[in-house]
């Protein structure tokens, strides 16, 4: 599996350049990063959220008339896995204070302070406890805890201008400021981040900061992080009860307009049953798996947007949906390594992106949208990309991870990406001595459900929290966000519906009149269509095999 | 679409083909039974490939989560071979099973209130103190980790070790199915992990300065102040910021002082 002849050969001309690029580093010359308006022409005219046909108008529910991508929209316009006039809503199964609907870093983070605000919480996740995207998260979390040259202020400017300014600034000011004090809350927790012996925490660039704030694990930052996380749960057993294999696909409320638990899905016995809570945190996580127009995606398997439908059919709009995020660095070779992520930290420790002649086309640190855009230009437009062995006639171009030997010394990549050195030497490469080969790859879901800096939102009782939402990353997020996205907004959407279970007196009859609403609406807009949704799991079944399978009766995508 | 869109389309969609289309079929053993499966799949492609939709034994699918331990036999050889489905590519004839759970105590503790040794450890896995140092564990670990070296550092107490050792543990599971002394040592690993960043390695004393310049409101101002700005300044600060470079001293400090 390891590179053929042929790349090997072109590997000559990746090293042939290496010197002198590494000498320019070294004495700090970069290569020159694009304008604002430059920025702005490579998005338009490369990056995929703009080519024709990606997106469509939303014909019904809270945002109607504005445009997501297609495969989203499919699953808005969806009929539910409930049907209004057969439910039984008096048979409840489980009562809770806080429902937390996803078991990953945000949902847990959220039934942790749930919890130490004298909730009692239960988590429903369709997996296992932990898998989820936080898990794959590599690189690392930032935040300004370096006072001599970083603040908040700084850190702001940085994600606002990685999204093109236009994100919500109160959403950006709560995760600044809120950023040191949850590196504080996981260092208590015993999470163990790269630091010196006195303590100091390591940190590094990522792309399009402005100082090093990137705080990491080795190249297991999320994993580390949703491990402690988890294992933190675990210890209070006694207050935060974890349902797996079982995805929530509706929500309830109560008839004065109050989310008031959901419906879950046994996925191994096929029932479903009612969780009553006074609260319920939406933390289900982003939508790669949805493959959006049919890209390779970095995601987990179960993140298919199932909070974005549940909570748009409850009446909450959304936002910033329509940006996609293109992980610049997904691996395209071997193939079946394909489409999983490079840590953009690769990038933040100076490997260059260099094409089939070894030259460098692009700074390797601006942010993520105008990289892939980059990378997606010199392969097409350009025409130099390198082709990738093996059926498809693809193309990738090159990630120089030697030159981080040879800015940081012998054996830097083996202790700073431990995970991806292990991974790429099953197949028989060196990442140490060999540049990987990359495409850009499907890996995040910029925008979501529309909510306030303490996760509330438009219903009363529901809140949210991570990659479901939408606002803080405005059209692109940046790396070493998304940890603490879902930390500090898991934290505090657990603390406002732990705040709020105290004060509602009371859950009234339970309704799925929103259901059968949004169904009239589909009727009304003239769609009319056997999908449901939430899709809750991808479809990886041949045609083949459906063709023989005579009795077997597809739900949507699950069996 | 214009010829580019299809090329494109073409690039960047990564699905396994139909079997028509392939032309490298192999044949595998799934728990026994025969399915001839395309030879560049994953183990875990595979078994979609040949019409199962999983349930257990599917996480991230980027050999970090545990999900889809795997053992599996080839035939000649003695050998108990185990690997990650999802990192694992197919090889003629391999016989497998993925292991979709297997039990493991879980000690419930406060953190707050332990001493990092090996008497707390000890004290919440006594199953410890039976490790016969066969090397079980090591052999068995798809991440190449020495399993039973961290083993021997958390009877020693050396919890630092145990947790370098051991901090690559995507806690698949697969170490505890084979152990004959009956060990759950991802738990041990985890435990003396969080001991180690919590009570071991010092605290950050710069995190805990920035956390009160916070508390105190220093940052309300300028930040309220950024908030109202309209965008043509708001465009200019940031093209203007001042860029630590990127191979610059950790103590570095930028020429303008006063947002710190």
């Amino acid at each position: 599996m390891a590179y053929t002849p042929d790349l090997m050969a072109l590997i000559k001309k990746v090293e042939k350049t290496r010197p002198e690029r590494v000498a320019r580093k070294k004495a700090g010359q970069e290569f020159p990063a694009l304008t604002l308006d430059e920025r702005k022409e490579r998005l338009e005219k490369y990056h995929p959220d703009f080519r024709s046909g990606a997106l469509r108008e939303l014909k019904v529910g809270p945002s109607k008339g504005y445009e997501v991508a297609q495969e989203i929209a499919d699953t808005f316009e969806a009929r539910s896995r409930v049907d209004p006039d057969k439910i039984d809503l008096n048979e409840i199964h489980y009562e809770t204070d806080v429902l937390v609907i996803g078991g990953g870093g945000a949902g847990t983070a959220a039934a942790l302070i749930a919890q130490e605000q004298g909730a009692r919480a239960i988590i429903a996740t369709k997996l296992r406890h932990g898998d989820a995207n936080t898990m794959m998260a590599e690189g690392g979390i930032q935040a300004a805890t370096k006072g001599w040259k970083d603040s908040p202020y700084y850190h702001y400017l940085d994600v606002m201008g990685g999204g093109h300014f236009e994100n919500d600034p109160e959403l950006v000011k709560t995760m600044v400021t809120e950023a040191p004090k949850v590196i504080g809350w996981l260092e208590r927790l015993g999470c163990m981040f790269n630091k010196w012996s006195d303590g100091k925490l390591f940190t590094l660039h990522g792309a399009g900061t402005c100082r090093k704030r990137m705080h990491y694990s080795g190249d297991m930052t999320g994993a580390e992080i949703m491990r402690t996380l988890r294992d933190e749960a675990r210890n209070r057993v006694n207050d935060i009860g974890v349902l797996e294999f079982s995805p929530a696909v509706e929500l309830l409320m109560d008839d004065k307009g109050r989310c008031s638990g959901a419906v879950l899905y046994n996925l191994e016995t096929e029932e479903y049953f009612l969780v009553k809570a006074k609260a319920v945190v939406m933390a289900t996580g982003g939508s790669g798996r949805l493959h959006m127009q049919g890209f390779m995606t970095t995601n987990h398997y179960g993140a298919t947007g199932d909070g974005l439908v549940m909570g748009y059919r409850m009446g909450v709009g959304v936002r910033f949906l329509h940006a996609t995020q293109y992980h610049p660095t997904g691996a395209v070779f071997p193939e079946q390594a394909e489409g999983l992520l490079i840590t953009e930290k690769v990038r933040g420790a100076g490997a260059n992106l260099v094409n089939i002649d070894g030259e460098q086309f692009v700074f390797e640190r601006e942010p993520r949208d105008i990289e892939s855009s980059s990378i997606i230009r010199e392969c097409t437009k350009v025409g130099k990309g390198v082709p990738v062995p093996g059926p498809g006639g693809k193309w990738g171009v090159w990630l120089d991870s030697p030159m981080i030997e040879m800015l940081e010394g012998k054996g830097t990549v083996e202790r700073e990406f431990p995970a991806k050195f292990i991974l790429y030497k099953r197949y028989g490469i060196d990442i140490s001595k060999l540049p990987m080969l990359i495409y850009p790859t499907l890996h995040y879901q910029n925008g979501g459900l529309a909510y306030a800096s303490d996760g509330s939102t438009s219903v009363p009782g529901f809140f949210v929290a991570g990659e479901v939402g939408g606002g803080v990353h405005g059209a692109n997020r940046l790396m070493g966000n998304s940890l603490l996205d879902i930390t500090v907004f898991g934290r505090l959407a657990g603390e406002t519906a732990g705040k709020y279970v105290k004060e509602r007196a009371d859950i009234g009859p339970l309704s799925v009149e929103h259901v059968r609403k949004f169904h009239n609406e589909l009727i009304d807009a003239g769609i009319s269509t056997d999908r449901v949704s939430p899709m809750i799991l991808p479809d990886y079944g041949t045609a083949e095999v459906k063709k023989r399978q005579w009795t077997t009766t597809y739900v949507g995508t699950v069996r | 679409m214009s010829t580019v869109e299809q090329q494109q389309a073409a690039q960047e969609t990564g699905f396994p083909m139909e079997a028509a289309e392939r032309t490298d079929l192999v044949p595998i053993f799934i728990m026994g039974k025969r399915y001839e499966v395309p030879s560049t799949l994953t183990i875990q492609k595979a078994f979609e490939y040949a019409g199962y939709q999983l349930i257990r034994g599917c996480g991230c699918r980027g050999g970090i989560c545990g999900a889809c331990a795997t053992v599996y036999r080839m035939p000649d050889s003695p050998k108990i071979y185990v690997g990650l489905a999802c990192q694992t590519v197919v090889q003629p004839n391999m016989y497998l099973a993925m292991v979709p759970f297997f039990p493991a105590n879980r000690a419930v503790y406060n953190l707050e209130e332990l001493a990092p040794n090996a008497k707390t450890l000890l004290k919440y896995y006594p199953e410890l103190a039976k490790c016969m140092g066969c090397n079980t564990c090591t052999k068995s670990c798809p991440m190449d980790i020495p399993v039973m070296e961290y083993i021997s550092a958390a009877l020693r107490g050396d919890l630092e070790k145990v947790a370098e050792l051991s901090f690559p543990c995507v806690m698949c599971g697969i170490c505890t199915s084979r152990c004959p002394a009956e060990l759950a040592q991802y738990n041990i690993g985890i435990l003396a992990r969080r001991l180690t960043g919590r009570h071991i390695q010092p605290a950050a004393t710069h995190l805990r300065e920035m956390i009160g310049r916070i508390e105190s409101g220093r940052y309300e101002e300028p930040l309220k102040k950024l908030m109202a700005t309209d965008m043509e300044t708001l465009r200019k600060l940031y093209v203007e910021r001042q860029m630590e470079p990127h191979t610059g001293d950790e103590m570095w400090q930028p020429d303008d002082k006063q947002w710190l």
